[in-house]
């Protein structure tokens, strides 16, 4: 992303109030709290959770695309690796079902150590063709491997009991863990791209030669945040796999991948709470026009063609120019 | 190994689609396996609401997807050329989604029945051991032919290498009088009309149907990482050469067909980061 | 009038409209009491699209009108949706369906993984759940439920037909080529026991990539070289195509060969034209043009583009034919009240319908009904549009299906 059109101009009066936010950015983030809150006694809290799970895997992937300028095709192998790792503990060896998502997120780490090592080699289309093969090739250990039983996938998944004592197979229960998890998921972005670290990724994605020239080894960084990518894109994963209790195919699968990349582009590359916004109205679209068809993929692929044509700030970053604020 | 030419025969096609686009506008174009898709279903209708045959059919389907591929050009990634090349992509990936969904709508996914042209039942071969069916061989030759052909123009002749210098620099090449806008579009034309001819020919071979692009896609996109971007030679060579390594593991170790071109592009990416073919 | 005080009038006043409020929210009651949901949960846009889709909707509204439930003043409400193919979208929406929009019984879920997600769910939900687009016979094993019935076809009775019934016919030697994940492995395990049952001899088999395999001549000279005298193919939508389209290519079928689909639906066959399916084998329990009361069906459900319905289908119209019987039978309140005891009730009643005749559904869910083993015409002997099949073998309801001992059912018999 050697340009960075898509990127939002950081106006230049913007003080940091707050844990790294700005003013506007403080009052969305109370905006989206508020919502995550009352959401679920309106809203049916199961697809609120399943859209808090995608909003984390987004914001999980944004951290590569957003800061470091790195496009991977190939993050639903962490996401469904979360998810099969997660159900998997779960199901067969009774972990509870923090320590279940933990593993999960872990696993998906480790992968990403693994695949970051390879694809980092390389940058631009690139980095995107070669985290899609490399995907595919989780996919196809995901198919074959006995544990994930292949197409039929891990089914009832216990939902368990929290910390052995609040009981989950309640919605409402879960829910309050799920928003837990994508609120500590999200803070914990936000803190890594407003850490030291963070501004050297932005360095790397501005001008990479310039970086390194400056002492700073540009691979380690891009390794390490592949792999905290990739570690919280399993993360989600894992929660979904306990909110839905099942863990299949569909979640390794590269659609998944590039249904990613849409939810980040509709919100807005780079901004903090666009993945989020792509993420809700993804999967709104998906749960609501599932009466459609096929039309669904028609529309989605629709909604792609008209982001990258004329409106390629997704709709965070297109209010947050509109208010000149950072978002 | 030798039916693995066929395969080997489409990843060329495919491939040297991929690259010419790249070469030319810095784009991946990920709607390349809907646009090969679109090939074959193209044939089909020529067939069935025409009457018109596979002969015609390989001319003609070309021609029709080569010129919608010429209109997205022009209408809409040719917006795009000032921006970094992942939009490109992004918006390829998003069109060929949009022509997926609009073909299963229309025809339904089990797929449609396309026959080999009745010229090629006579031609095949019973070596006793194997049967090579006439049509197969068609394929190979098809596809060397047309590569070659898509080889000759890019490097012996005069719009081939107006083509190699507005790749290198295209400002300079526009200053010399040479509408370089419009030779992109037709290089865009030109790349979904190779898929569009691998699609025809691939109709008689697999069922016709609106996933039997992404089937084959991800495996191009490796050999391409393989090759090297942008490599013409490098495509034709490897997609013909991944082909025969596949079809050899096939009678092998078939469990691991499907894997070893992966293999093979994280071996490469390891030893040689900008494919076997590729300029560093 | 001199007896009515003021204070009774305005009494009557002010209860008249509270009166008229009770009596509203009664019959709108009354109404939802009255109605049932039906929520038809396929593949709208995947590979499944035209095996259960769109057509599966229509059948399941002639369904209801067939069952003339609507004369005994009782509405029925379709809803349907798209799974995609999914496991978390499918259980979204059967989970919306159950809990917002008070859905009864969901109808159809084709693809495993879906079928399996939403099983937990309606048993969890007791309502009711008649799937006949899986192919899983989990859903009568280790996964039954007392609120499920699996109602067209499965794996095993799909195995046990081609199997055994083509070594009868003296289909004695076979190769398999395996779609190499565990459905394909499945299929040929249990075909192969039945094979080896029959007398038959299995003398080699191939595992094809999955997925990501376009290309299966070399699959199929191997196993043409072996001298098979049935290739049997155990994998499933695409890879069938691809692989039923290659072996016409490489004329696998003119020496004599038999080539059996072990999951190939009319659909697929219609996909393929007769000129490469000929002479394919395959099991199905449901043929439109398999006697009178089936071709009368299909004239009355009609589909678009002169499509003719597949068994998942007609399915989906005899599992809601029948359960609009039993709800008819125990009325509106107790089925709606109780998944179970409405599943309950349909398997202790016989079932009838044009498409599979007279059956029953035993305790683990399954539905009984004869399988026929088809063997696909030449274009020469085929009549007309759909006239694909010629009848080679029936397996009577009592033997088609698993026993209900070998399934590890837990649910009392």
């Amino acid at each position: 992303m050697a340009d960075g059109s898509g990127f939002s101009p950081a106006p230049a009066a913007a003080k940091d109030v707050l844990f790294g936010f700005t003013l506007a950015q403080l009052l969305a983030f109370g905006l989206m709290v508020a919502f995550v809150v009352i959401s679920p006694f309106i809203l049916y809290p199961v697809f609120l959770m399943n859209v808090l799970c995608f909003a984390l895997f987004a914001c999980a992937f944004n951290l590569l695309i957003g800061y470091l300028g790195l496009l991977s095709f190939g993050h639903a192998a962490f996401f469904g690796m979360g998810g099969y790792i997660c159900g998997h503990l779960a199901k067969v060896l009774g972990l509870p079902p923090e320590l279940a998502i933990i593993a999960g997120g872990l696993v998906a780490a480790a992968l990403g150590a693994g695949m970051g090592w390879l694809a980092i080699r390389r940058t631009g289309i690139y980095f995107a063709m070669v985290t899609l093969a490399l995907a595919q090739m989780v996919y196809f250990f995901c198919l074959q491997a006995p544990f994930t039983h292949g197409e039929d996938g891990i089914q009832s998944i216990p939902r368990g009991k929290l910390l052995g004592f609040f009981d989950l197979s309640n919605d409402f229960t879960l829910y309050w863990l799920v928003a837990g998890i994508f609120l500590a998921g999200f803070l914990m972005i936000h803190r890594i791209v407003h850490s030291p670290f963070g501004q050297v990724m932005k360095a790397i994605r501005e001008n990479e030669p310039r970086a390194i020239s400056l002492g700073y080894r540009a691979d380690d960084y891009k390794l390490i945040a592949f792999i905290l990518s990739a570690g919280l894109a399993g993360v989600a994963g894992a929660t979904k796999s306990i909110v839905f209790g099942i863990a299949t195919l569909n979640d390794v699968h590269w659609n998944m991948s590039g249904e990613v990349v849409l939810m980040t582009l509709l919100g807005g590359l780079g901004t903090v709470f666009g993945p989020v916004v792509g993420a809700a109205v993804i999967i709104t679209m998906q749960n609501y026009l599932a009466e459609f068809g096929a039309w669904v993929t028609v529309m989605q692929g629709g909604i792609f063609v008209i982001c990258v044509l004329a409106f390629r700030r997704g709709i965070i970053g297109e209010i947050a120019n509109f208010l000149r604020v950072r978002l | 190994m030798v039916l693995g030419l066929v395969n080997g025969a489409f990843y060329a096609l495919l491939s040297l689609g991929l690259a010419v686009i790249f070469g030319m506008l810095n784009v991946v174009n990920f709607s390349h396996g809907a646009l090969f898709m679109m090939g074959a279903f193209v044939a089909w209708m020529l067939l069935n609401w025409l009457g018109i045959g596979y002969w015609w059919a390989l001319l003609l389907s070309p021609l029709i997807v080569g010129t919608f591929g010429v209109l997205l050009e022009r209408l809409m990634i040719s917006r795009l050329y000032k921006l970094g090349h992942l939009y490109g992509m992004l918006l390829t990936f998003g069109l060929g989604l949009i022509i997926e969904g609009v073909f299963r709508n229309e025809f339904g996914s089990s797929g449609l029945p396309y026959s080999p042209p009745p010229e090629f039942r006579a031609l095949t071969v019973d070596f006793g051991f194997m049967i090579l069916p006439g049509y197969r061989a068609w394929v190979v030759l098809a596809s060397l032919i047309v590569c070659l052909a898509t080889w000759v123009v890019i490097e012996k002749t005069r719009l081939g290498s107006y083509l190699r210098a507005a790749t290198e620099r295209a400002e300079l090449v526009q200053a010399f009088g040479i509408n370089v806008p419009r030779m992109i579009t037709l290089t865009y034309g030109g790349g979904v009309a190779l898929a569009a001819f691998a699609g025809v020919l691939a109709a008689p071979i697999y069922s016709v149907n609106p996933n039997m692009g992404s089937n084959f896609i991800i495996t191009v996109f490796a050999v391409v990482v393989i090759g090297g971007m942008g490599s013409i030679l490098g495509s034709v060579v490897t997609g013909f050469a991944l082909g025969m390594i596949e079809g050899f593991a096939r009678v092998v170790y078939p469990e691991a067909s499907a894997t070893v071109v992966f293999v093979i592009m994280a071996v490469v990416l390891l030893t040689r980061p900008a494919g076997l073919f590729g300029r560093a | 009038m001199e007896n009515f005080d003021r204070r009774t009038i305005l009494a009557a006043l002010a209860a008249a409209p509270a009166i008229g409020t009770v009596m509203t929210t009664r019959s709108a009651r009354a109404q939802a009491a009255n109605t049932i949901k039906i929520g038809v949960l396929n593949d709208q846009s995947g590979l499944y699209r035209d095996l259960s889709g769109p057509g599966s909707t229509q059948c399941v509204r002639q369904a209801i009108v067939d069952s003339g439930i609507t004369a005994r003043g009782i509405t029925v409400e379709v809803l349907q949706a798209d799974h995609q193919n999914r496991p978390d979208v499918g259980s979204t929406v059967a989970r919306q369906w159950i809990d917002r929009d008070g859905v009864d019984i969901i109808v159809d879920v084709p693809s495993s993984g879906v079928a399996l997600a939403v099983n937990t769910l309606v048993r969890e939900r007791d309502k009711v759940y008649l799937n006949s687009g899986a192919a899983t016979s989990d859903l009568t094993g280790s996964a039954c439920a007392p609120t499920t019935i699996h109602w067209t076809y499965d794996t095993w009775m799909l195995a046990q037909s081609t199997g055994g019934a083509m070594v009868r016919a003296g289909g004695s030697s076979w190769f398999f080529i395996t779609a190499d994940y565990a459905f394909g492995h499945a299929l040929e395990r249990d075909t192969g026991a039945f094979v080896r049952s029959q007398g038959g001899s299995i003398i080699g088999s191939v595992r094809t990539p999955f997925p990501g395999t376009t290309d299966f001549s070399s699959f199929l000279q191997q196993a043409r070289r072996s001298g098979a005298k049935v290739i049997a193919l155990a994998n499933a939508g695409g890879d069938t195509s691809n692989s039923i389209k290659q072996a016409a290519e490489f004329r696998i079928t003119r020496g004599g060969t038999k080539l059996a689909g072990l999951l190939v639906f009319v659909t697929d066959v219609h996909a393929l034209g007769l000129a490469t399916a000929q002479g394919l084998v395959l099991s199905e329990t449901f043929y439109w043009d398999l006697n009178e009361r089936t071709r009368t069906f299909t004239q009355r459900v009609n589909l678009p583009d002169g499509m003719k319905p597949s068994m998942v289908q007609a399915g989906c119209y005899s599992s809601v034919l029948h359960y609009l019987k039993a709800v008819a039978d125990m009325g509106v309140p107790a089925a709606k009240a109780s998944g179970a005891a409405a599943v309950a009730r349909m398997k202790a009643m016989p079932t009838d319908d044009d498409c599979f005749g007279a059956g029953s559904i035993r305790s683990d869910g399954r539905k009984l009904h004869p399988c026929y083993l088809f063997e696909v015409k030449t274009p020469e002997e085929s009549k007309g549009a759909w006239d694909y099949y010629k009848l080679l073998g029936t397996t009577p309801a009592d033997q088609a299906f698993r026993p209900l001992a070998e399934g590890g059912c837990s649910l009392p018999a």
